[in-house]
């Protein structure tokens, strides 16, 4: 147990006497509930525990300022990205172009916004596919015994593919019929999307399929299943509930995964389109000048570790604060 | 044992044909036009002809099978006649590579040790690197050294590899003029000169991907050892008056060592995917840069091959991994 974790439950346990002290001293409490202060739920333990992760709050409060600088930058700095100014080109840091302009005078700075908001919209966007038909195949398998077996070979085939190579092909196959069908940057997003979150779900179904199978020899489960309970609302209200803490900490890695594959696709040139910035774009587009301009390949490059990082610490952090073995280790 | 491995060996041959017919078909839906690149000039009759020549006549599942028993029968039959100096396979097909009319097998071969000098070192020195990492953080537990640990490798798996490689070379490359950025995969070492600049060249991209696995096995070998740690065995050890240098190197790391192997086992394959783009980064035409051009090129062949082969490689380490880890920890049984 480290210091600041004892330093807590000592707080704790202060305020929790102190609040029952000091109202047993005017009238005996009907209620125990209120009589111990404020009320304790799971969440606000899970926060509680969370706040006493240094790094995790460090980097929670970091991942917040990308957030806000993709989401409002733009707003506040409106230079299209996409404007080409020829005769500003490979300009260095000014007062105009804050963080330079590229080999065709566009702002950099506009376009790590712009660039920002795809590679983590489709982080989120990957991770939420991914995490749905995790958690999909995971509780089914879990729950339903007879289709446990083949959902789980279907998960070790699934492991078994070798990812970046398929990646590859995917996005070099389809990339040209849905630019023709959904337009080239709607095209390319809803197939960079689909196949990351298609081919990274095989952890996340393992993981809920471990602690479905636990959950189902308790006896809050014998007791709904007693009284009636159809499969439908068991899994809905005591299944699903229950396995959302590894889910959580499952997506907010897998947000991670998600960016880095993106912006490595669009490192092989097998990404976006080129007039459509991506952190991943961005940097392959300056590799070539990297020795004249090593700025473009820095901040692009620093964007996307920063961001990795950062959701990397805030999933180190979420799995301390809901796993209760391992608290305060 | 045995039956186990048996059973596990026949069970990875319907994987492997699946995983093979995946993206035989995935490949097979693809739009791609391997003719794509010739000439407008030439005229329709001839560009059917060359169609025909590269066997795309066929309904697709004739291919399939004409694949799997090249891939299968003709490939063994072929080494083995180069070995034995039989004539087994005499008239038959090998698979062929659509750019360059060559065996796919002899052009992989070619670049096979480019790849395994530039991965296999890398991963090895990362294993030896992070091993001891791994020991002293768990021993030392939030220590400054433990602290530091955590947060550079949290680092290191957090930035890509494409990053790294790109920064090593603008310090190193550019800016000191230490390494070459480019790897020169014609250089032959034949003395002592040529062999240093094989060791130059090589630096920047074993340093890159060791620290990328360095970073992954650290962590994982933290967590056994702080597991181990914690048991009463290791209390036993110290009640018996043994050394300190003893309960932990000897007791503890012994044992700590079982899940790291497979973790070791398992990370192989996966290392030769991300290899793909650190070649890319430094441009050695290993593997990874040879499925690049192929798909890039329509060349089926070569692109079903390589990925067949990067499947077999998990397949079979995965397999390993379980057998390593029944044999290193008695309690577990597989029969």
């Amino acid at each position: 147990m480290t210091e600041r974790q004892e330093q807590l439950n000592t707080q704790e346990l202060i305020d929790e006497t102190a609040a029952p002290a000091a109202v047993i001293s005017d009238l005996p409490p009907d209620n125990p509930q209120v009589a111990g202060g404020e009320t304790r739920s799971q969440w606000r333990d899970v926060w509680r525990q969370f706040r006493s992760h240094r790094g995790a709050m460090v980097a929670l409060v970091l991942f917040i300022g990308v957030i806000l600088f993709v989401a409002i930058g733009p707003y506040l700095w409106t230079i299209d990205p996409t404007y080409v100014d020829i005769r500003a080109r490979n300009s260095g840091f000014t007062a105009a172009h804050p963080l330079g302009t590229d080999q065709l005078g566009r702002d950099m700075l506009a376009r790590l916004m712009a660039g920002g908001r795809v590679s983590i919209a489709v982080g989120l966007t990957a991770m939420i596919i991914a995490i749905f038909i995790g958690s999909l195949i995971g509780v089914t398998s879990g729950y339903f015994r007879r289709l446990d077996a083949p959902l789980m070979r279907l998960t070790e085939l699934f492991l078994a593919l070798p990812l970046l190579p398929l990646l590859l092909l995917m996005v070099t196959l389809f990339r040209e019929p849905l630019s023709q069908n959904l337009g080239p940057a709607m095209g390319v997003f809803v197939l960079i999307v689909s196949a990351i979150g298609a081919t990274s779900w095989m952890q996340a179904a393992r993981i809920v399929r471990g602690d479905v199978l636990g959950l189902k020899e308790r006896e809050f489960i014998l007791a709904a299943k007693s009284i009636g309970t159809p499969s439908r609302r068991m899994i809905l209200r005591h299944i699903l509930p229950n396995v959302l803490s590894p889910i959580m900490v499952a997506a907010t890695l897998g947000i991670a995964t998600a960016i880095i594959t993106e912006s490595a696709l669009s490192f092989l040139g097998l990404g976006f389109p080129p007039d459509f910035p991506t952190w991943g774009r961005l940097l392959y587009d300056a590799v070539d000048q990297m020795a004249l301009y090593p700025s473009r390949v820095i901040l692009p490059g620093l964007l996307i570790s920063m961001t990795v990082l950062c959701v990397n610490y805030i999933g180190d952090g979420l799995r301390d604060a809901m796993d209760p073995r391992i608290r305060g280790r | 044992m045995l039956t186990f491995t048996i059973r596990r060996l026949l069970l990875a041959i319907p994987t492997l044909l699946f995983i093979s017919l995946v993206i035989f078909l995935l490949l097979e839906l693809s739009p791609g036009d391997p003719l794509g690149d010739v000439p407008l000039t030439v005229p329709p009759e001839v560009k059917e002809r060359m169609r025909e020549a590269l066997g795309l006549g066929q309904a697709w599942y004739i291919r399939y099978v004409l694949w799997l028993k090249q891939f299968f029968w003709v490939e063994p039959l072929h080494w083995f006649d180069q070995v034995f100096g039989t004539s087994f396979s005499a008239g038959m097909q090998r698979v062929i590579s659509f750019q360059s009319r060559s065996p796919v097998f002899d052009v992989i071969a070619q670049r096979v040790p480019q790849t395994l000098t530039v991965v296999g070192l890398s991963y090895l020195i990362g294993v030896l690197i992070a091993i001891p990492i791994g020991i002293i953080s768990a021993y030392k537990q939030y220590s400054w050294f433990d602290q530091l640990g955590t947060f550079v490798s949290m680092i290191g798996f957090s930035m890509p590899t494409f990053f790294t490689g790109v920064v090593l070379i603008i310090i190193f490359g550019v800016k000191l003029q230490w390494f070459p950025s480019v790897y020169d995969t014609t250089l032959v070492v034949r003395d002592w000169d040529s062999f240093l600049a094989q060791v130059r060249q090589m630096v920047m991209p074993v340093t890159v991907l060791a620290l990328y696995n360095a970073a992954q096995i650290s962590r994982f070998m933290r967590a056994s050892m702080l597991n181990n740690l914690g048991q009463d065995y290791v209390r036993t050890a110290r009640a018996k008056g043994l050394s300190e240098k003893t309960v932990v190197l000897k007791h503890v790391l012994r044992n700590s060592l079982i899940p790291v192997v497979t973790v070791i086992a398992l990370g192989l394959p996966a290392v030769f995917g991300g290899a793909i783009i650190t070649e890319q980064v430094f441009k050695v035409n290993g593997l990874g840069q040879l499925l690049i051009t192929a798909i890039h090129a329509n060349d089926i062949p070569m692109v079903l091959t390589l990925t067949f082969i990067f499947a077999i490689l998990i397949v079979l380490f995965t397999l390993i991994a379980d057998i390593v880890y029944g044999l290193l920890d008695p309690r577990i049984r597989y029969d």
